[in-house]
């Protein structure tokens, strides 16, 4: 693969991104990271946590003046760098470009370009954080004054025959809701309105982040807007609406947001073009929907939204998913190109009193010109245990760290302070630097006089050199007890575990498999499975019963494999890389026991039972899953003429107030299957919000054109349903017409949504892993961590996570798998230094910390000691994270986290 | 040379450094694999570095 480097004129070795050389920049140019609402110097890096944190120049607005060449006391700047291109050898590709979001000036009846006041909703986005434009403030563009009401457009550009793109765009109903929750937050008493279609709040707990919305006052209006018009004076913005009962409506607004689409950009098909790799018709890599992930090139892997529009979560797991498969493919080089750090023999520094060394960091003029270096460095001379100080330019470049190296071994130093910026970013640097000369890398502490001294005291200087020399005091203070800390190693049993049989944990186990790692299976029925058994066909017309029978081929055939079928989990102790596992089968009742280093949960979920509807009492009302059988298995289903169906049952209310995300789809699909068999029969979708995100919208056009009719209602005006001599009728009020609606048909089919298993429950249990309020697994974080649980070692994927669709679930298997392998593919597993330590005979085993510990990392055991059997708190050292919620949570003092004890704490509040 | 035989690399390329372009080059590199993340911007992070906060959680999204 050929790439070409374009030149950033900026060396990356020697820029520290100390921004002074921007601060120098005459010419400026559109901020794009701030969606062009500021301006940037010439020489620039888009926001300030940018990685890597390296200038660039722009050489468009570049007038080669020279001035940040001058100033630049790293000499980074580099003129005569040039465009090159670089040959990589490489096994597989991953394609992760991502989408644009969809440009709204040509869409005129909004007036984006002409009317100052309306944005789009990246731009809102940077107005409202708090390194936008106006820092944070809600403000209006025209005349940097607060609105007072703010109205948000929803698909602009999305869901449309005529104007933007067919499809839905799946993020923007989400990203609305937020922005306008955020905004009534920084601006109290902001009127807002979302003007939208359907609210697709498909994912998991977004519809309670709505139902939160609309309690904190956001109102949502159920229409599609005409046009916008300004007053010409105030700037304000006069909206044209169709109201519920079909009549035109005008409101007037501070600011007007509209919501557009994603779309993918003319680079995208340059570079699928280059690559060989097929798009569908609206410029989306195409994949199929049981291979999400592969594109149509073998070796060659897509995620995230070139794949489709999507969310976050649903990008990581993709993307994590297609890590998996790219390192199957190439599963027998794996470590092949891998360097291992090597480090000399370790300096033992037991009995011998601190030596410490300290280097003190100009960061440029960033803490040299509000702070007096030299005053710092020669005051940290006197301090007790102190044996040699420094200054440095820039402690964090690269020859600084050979310095510390060699200052290290010439002094003997036992103990390393540097006083700089932030051990947030820089800390690692350091403790390698100190590790790289035979030090414990725990010897090392870190002074901020940057970000929490210099900065903050720009305008006293006499006063932040005082404030630095406490600084360095106080962290010297704690250097001097530093002691060296072990980062202890287990053992890994490589060997993983997937709970439940279903379409996730068939695609986790079969990926483990091919990772080269044995895999036990544990299903709870009989056959495996799980839902796919009642799956006939897809929204794109896919054989379903084709991949199972693959899929439990598959499994057969893979040796690595072994299948507990009929079986239960009972027990499951031990941690990260050292499971010990029970598996009972449940019709003889013997027990076997498995060692595993990782756990994957994928026990699934099923169709809810309604109870409402004469569901149960009537057997011509069916649910979606029912029909489903009886459309695939012809025979069951006489010539209907009519079929209503109604959606949300029992869902997104009460007792179940989240939405099962695939129903929508699955009626489209259903009622499709039924016109396609019975061309004559009418069908009837009553819906809440129809929610085909994503490409599923042509379906739903699809349903439409075919005359399939979709009739909205709300949670409290819901159908009526009787039955009269054996017919089922169905009354509903039609909000347009203003009259009831009246239907009498041949099946009324139900969407009911789905539900956890109640193994969940005992599974949480057993792997103290935490469940969200409907019971479905909680993951470590919703956007960044979707498959992980907290605890190191366990993953979760397909519908015990959340209802999901069929891609969905195989995406997040293979995540699961992907994870999996950050874990089974080491040798060992390595722990934290700066762990939680009990002191046993302190501990009074009261649980706190148990209780308290998101990592399950500490729990409260009873054993033998020397004092007979006691309960106390353990940690285990693996899981242990350091951060402290035990020690600072226990009433007896009993809990230390290593290198950061009370004593050491105690010590730096004593120097002060 | 015939397909089959042509050594394999352990070498992965990922294209694009947005949120999904940094979780699959974090995870192959965790699991052994060299990775070249590329992308046209001189920076990662990708739209999300764009967002203020994210739902359903309201957390920073930097």
């Amino acid at each position: 693969m050929k790439v070409i480097r374009k030149p950033r004129y900026v060396d990356p070795s020697k820029c520290t991104g100390c921004g002074l050389c921007a601060q120098y920049c005459p010419v400026e140019s559109i901020d794009s990271y701030n969606a062009g609402m500021g301006i940037v110097p010439g020489i620039f890096v888009e926001y300030q946590q940018a990685v890597p944190l390296i200038y660039t120049i722009n050489r468009d607005v570049c007038i080669g003046c020279g001035l940040c060449a001058q100033y630049c006391e790293a000499d980074a700047v580099d003129y005569t760098q040039k465009e090159r291109t670089d040959v990589l050898d490489i096994g597989a590709v991953i394609i992760a470009t991502g989408t644009e979001t969809y440009d709204v000036e040509p869409l005129t009846e909004y007036g984006y370009g002409r009317y100052r006041n309306v944005v789009s909703s990246i731009e809102f986005e940077r107005i409202l954080s708090a390194s936008g434009p106006f820092r944070g403030l809600v403000l209006r563009p025209s005349d940097g004054v607060e609105p007072k009401s703010v109205a948000f457009i929803q698909c602009v550009g999305s869901r449309s025959l005529v104007k933007g793109n067919e499809y839905c765009s799946s993020a923007c109903c989400m990203y609305a809701v937020k922005e306008a929750v955020v905004a009534k937050e920084h601006l109290h008493g902001l009127d807002i309105s979302i003007f939208f279609m359907d609210i697709r709040a498909y994912g998991k707990d977004f519809d309670k982040y709505v139902e939160r919305a609309k309690d904190s006052g956001v109102k949502f209006i159920r229409s599609r807007v005409s046009n916008i018009k300004e007053n010409e004076n105030t700037k304000d913005l006069r909206i044209t609406y169709e109201s519920d009962d079909g009549k035109m409506q005008t409101n007037t607004f501070g600011m007007v947001v509209l919501s557009h689409g994603l779309c993918t950009p003319p680079s995208s098909s340059e570079l699928a073009e280059k690559l060989g790799v097929e798009l569908d018709r609206f410029g989306f890599c195409r994949t199929g929907e049981f291979t999400p992930l592969e594109t149509s090139q073998p070796g060659i892997f897509v995620s995230g939204t070139f794949q489709g529009p999507k969310d976050i979560p649903e990008t990581v797991m993709q993307s994590s998913g297609a890590s998996a498969l790219s390192s199957e493919l190439l599963v027998t080089e794996r470590g092949s190109l891998i360097t291992k750090a090597e480090y000399p023999p370790k300096i033992d520094v037991m009995g011998i009193g601190p030596r410490i060394g300290v280097f003190v960091c100009y960061c440029g003029i960033n803490i040299g010109g509000y702070v007096d270096v030299p005053a710092v460095s020669k005051y940290v001379e006197s301090l007790e245990g102190v044996v040699f100080v420094d200054t440095n330019l820039f402690t964090c470049s690269q020859d600084s760290q050979e310095t510390i190296k060699q200052k290290i071994i010439e002094h003997k130093l036992n103990r390393v302070v540097v006083a700089s910026c932030t051990p947030r970013t820089h800390e690692p640097l350091f403790q390698e630097t100190c590790e790289s000369a035979g030090l414990n890398r725990y010897l090392f502490s870190m002074a901020n006089i940057r970000d929490q001294c210099s900065w903050v005291h720009m305008q006293t200087k006499e006063k932040a050199t005082e404030k630095a020399k406490d600084l360095v005091r106080m962290t010297v203070a704690k250097a001097r007890l530093l002691e060296p800390l072990e980062r202890l190693t287990f053992d890994l049993t490589k060997r993983g575990l997937v709970i439940g049989g279903g379409l996730a944990g068939m695609t986790a186990a079969l990926g483990l498999a091919r990772q080269g790692y044995e895999t036990i299976l544990v299903e709870r029925e009989n056959e495996l499975g799980g839902n796919l058994t009642h799956i006939h066909y897809t929204l794109a017309g896919e054989d379903v019963q084709e991949l199972l029978k693959s899929l439990r081929k598959q499994i057969k055939d893979e040796p690595k494999i072994t299948v507990h079928m009929n079986s239960e989990i009972t027990e499951i102790t031990g941690f990260i890389g050292n499971y010990k596992t029970k598996i009972k089968d449940k019709d003889t009742g013997k027990e076997s026991e498995t060692e595993n280093g990782i756990v994957i949960v994928a026990t699934g979920g099923k169709e809810n039972k309604p109870t409402e509807y004469l569901y149960g009492k009537n057997e011509k009302v069916i649910t979606q899953q029912e029909l489903e059988v009886k459309l695939a298995l012809n025979s069951q289903l006489s010539t209907p003429k009519s079929i209503v169906m109604i959606q949300c049952v029992g869902s997104r209310e009460n007792e179940k107030p989240y939405c099962s995300r695939y129903c929508c789809s699955q009626a489209v699909k259903n009622a499709l299957k039924i016109k396609e068999k019975f061309p004559e029969a009418s069908v009837y979708v009553l819906y809440r919000d129809i929610r085909t995100y994503g490409t599923k919208e042509v379906y739903y056009n699809k349903a439409r054109e075919k005359g399939i009719l979709f009739i909205h209602y709300d949670e409290d005006k819901k159908p009526i349903v009787t039955e009269k001599n054996g017919v089922i009728n169905v009354v509903l009020k039609d909000p347009v017409l203003k009259r009831d609606l009246s239907i009498d048909c041949d099946y009324l089919v139900l969407s009911p949504g789905m539900v956890p298993q109640e193994d969940n429950e005992t599974y949480a249990k057993m792997l103290k892993v935490p469940l969200n309020q409907d019971g479905f697994f909680l993951e470590a974080h919703m956007k960044l961590r979707p498959v992980d649980f907290a605890t190191d070692g366990i993953y979760m994927c397909g519908i015990c996570h959340s209802p999901k669709m069929l891609d969905e679930s195989i995406s997040q298997a293979n995540a699961a798998v992907s994870r999996a392998c950050t874990i089974l593919s080491k040798d060992r597993i390595q722990a934290e230094g700066t762990i939680a330590h009990v002191d046993i005979y302190k501990c009074a085993a009261c649980g706190t910390c148990e209780a308290v510990c998101t990592y399950g990392a500490v729990k409260v055991v009873e054993n033998e000691t020397r004092t007979g059997i006691e309960r106390y708190a353990e940690v285990t050292e693996a899981l242990c994270k350091g951060c402290g919620a035990c020690a600072s949570s226990c009433r007896m003092s009993a809990i230390d986290i290593k290198g950061y004890a009370d004593k050491d704490i105690v010590a730096m509040i004593d120097n002060f | 040379m015939k397909k089959e035989d042509m050594k394999k690399v352990g070498a992965i390329a990922v294209i694009g450094g947005g949120v999904g372009g940094m979780q699959a080059s974090l995870d192959l590199a965790d699991s052994g694999f060299k990775v070249y993340l590329i992308d046209t911007k001189p920076s990662i992070g990708g739209m999300m570095s764009q967002l203020d906060k994210t739902f359903p959680t309201n957390d920073c999204a930097m």
